[in-house]
């Protein structure tokens, strides 16, 4: 069953911020949504979770569409938010097991499973450390732990590297497409820094609320005719320059 | 949905304020030194100038100090409800709500046991008043400190869902204070809290029906008749109603399709 179902999604503020959005995403799928900021990117994500709802259009979480099943289609969803979300005075322990709660799983499969993401992200002997002491890119993991605890279907990951270093970066990228090979999971990546994304990702262009384009890094790059992804990227986008973007 | 996964994220929502609680010591003192410094200065000076006559559910004359003990235990629940209040515009700054608000249950069912959590938080604060004011001599009828904890429960209820509202409404940590100056006090001096009410109408008529459409006086009036092993139909009845309104409200501000929220993060986007 496909991992995550968009159909003519549409959402607008005081403007429009989506605009016929459609795209979909199968099990095992690393798809990378690039975008500037205000592209819609968040507002996407805020939709899929529904932090708010989508006026118009459709959304499949699963099989699961939000609008008919309300918060019972979040069940096979996991989530990595642009802005840190952990409780900064509890332990890294404590955190997960308040999200294990909340997420129904029994206090022993719980801390299993705890053990088990921290020891793939290198964070087993943090368990017990206060949030407040770990450093940006150790919280990232953490968060990202949280985020598979559940053994989510699709995860959604917002900017989960920002503010990171580019080796912590790198190694998170490359922790993410591994867990989307070997648990199945179909992973829906925001972001908008060229270097996470590598030639053969799957790559969502959004520009303005719209999808502009879909396909490989490469092919991506060779159908505009760019040298490389930011030549293209600045073709998709009508020649915008932003400084947001980096190489 | 299974019952079992209900269970869990109850027990979940509520061990985390308790640890949240546990971390902040300062939040506990500081709600136990308020109300003692109204029992043991503000009462005591009061004792000598103003008696209270017999009135329900009261069978005697009794001191002004044992007459502004359950409106001070009341305060209690209201500072903590607007702390619950606080506690959820920084968890919505922080991140933190976002994770609860994500969960796959029902927005209502997340709102209430937080709120139940921030309850359990105040009858701790509620039974260490009463144990420190029965050392200054505050004696209630022995059965009446179990006797008031339903009415505990539901006061909190309802002054933690008052605050789930204020929260709803409020855009950024900083206008916490305003808003608290604003719900806090009126609410507190303008109850049957410090004074009875049939002293306020004397006093002043119009204060006097403020007084009596202030959900704070039933609520005061609730947990005082509880101590006494007796309930006070009115007051329950509003207090009820006033829960049931204000967690309605609430629910309906956190509703991602029509409440607050949703017009909040559209104005913050459409700023953005």
């Amino acid at each position: 069953m496909t991992a995550l179902e968009i159909h003519d999604v549409s959402h607008a503020y005081r403007k429009p911020a989506l605009r016929g959005v459609t795209f979909s995403i199968e099990p095992g799928d690393f798809v990378l949504l690039l975008g500037l900021n205000g592209a819609g990117k968040t507002t996407l994500f805020s939709l899929i979770t529904r932090l708010f709802d989508a006026p118009t259009g459709r959304i499949e979480i699963v099989g699961r569409s939000a609008a008919e099943l309300g918060s019972r289609a979040l069940e096979p969803l996991g989530v990595v938010f642009q802005q840190p979300t952990l409780d900064l005075d509890l332990t890294v322990k404590q955190n997960l097991r308040y999200f294990a709660a909340l997420r129904g799983l029994a206090r022993k499969d719980a801390d299993e499973r705890m053990m088990r993401a921290l020891n793939a992200l290198d964070m087993a002997e943090r368990v017990n450390e206060r949030v407040r002491d770990l450093n940006g890119g150790h919280r990232r993991r953490v968060e990202i732990a949280r985020g598979i605890l559940h053994s989510p279907k699709l995860l959604l990951l917002d900017e989960p590297t920002i503010g990171l270093d580019v080796p912590t970066r790198s190694a998170i990228v490359r922790h993410i497409h591994e867990l989307a090979r070997a648990d199945n999971i179909g992973v829906l990546w925001a972001t908008h820094l060229f270097d996470e994304v590598e030639p053969d990702d799957d790559l969502l262009v959004l520009n303005k609320g719209r999808i502009v384009a879909r396909g490989t890094a490469k092919d991506v790059v060779a159908e505009t005719g760019a040298g490389d992804l930011g030549g293209a990227f600045r073709l998709l986008i009508g020649g915008d320059t932003e400084e947001d973007i980096t190489a | 949905m299974k019952p079992m996964h209900y269970l869990r994220a109850f027990y979940g929502i509520v061990w985390r304020e308790f640890l949240r609680f546990l971390q902040q010591r300062e939040r506990f003192f500081a709600a136990l030194v308020r109300p003692l410094v109204w029992l043991i200065i503000f009462a005591a000076g009061f004792r000598a100038a103003l008696g209270i006559s017999i009135i329900p559910p009261y069978q005697t004359y009794i001191t002004y100090d044992v007459y502004i003990t359950p409106g001070l235990v009341a305060m209690i629940q209201l500072f903590n409800g607007m702390q619950t209040s606080l506690s959820m515009v920084y968890d919505r700054e922080m991140g933190s709500m976002r994770v609860l608000l994500t969960t796959p249950l029902p927005r209502w069912f997340l709102l209430v046991s937080r709120l139940f959590a921030g309850v359990t938080v105040s009858l701790f604060q509620v039974y260490t008043f009463l144990l420190v004011a029965y050392f200054f001599g505050v004696e209630l009828p022995p059965w009446g400190y179990l006797a008031a904890l339903p009415a505990l429960i539901l006061t909190g209820m309802m002054f933690g869902a008052l605050g789930m509202l204020v929260s709803s409404t409020i855009k950024q940590l900083e206008n916490f204070a305003g808003i608290m100056n604003f719900v806090i006090f009126p609410m507190f001096f303008a109850s049957s809290a410090l004074y009875p009410l049939w002293k306020m109408r004397e006093g002043s008529l119009w204060l006097y029906y403020i007084c009596i459409y202030n959900p704070f006086t039933y609520g005061v009036e609730l947990i005082r008749f509880a101590f006494y092993l007796e309930v006070n139909w009115q007051a329950l009845a509003v207090v009820l109603g006033c829960l049931l309104v204000f967690v309605g409200l609430s629910v309906w501000a956190y509703d991602p399709s029509v409440g607050i929220q949703q017009r909040k993060a559209a104005a913050a986007a459409a700023a953005a």
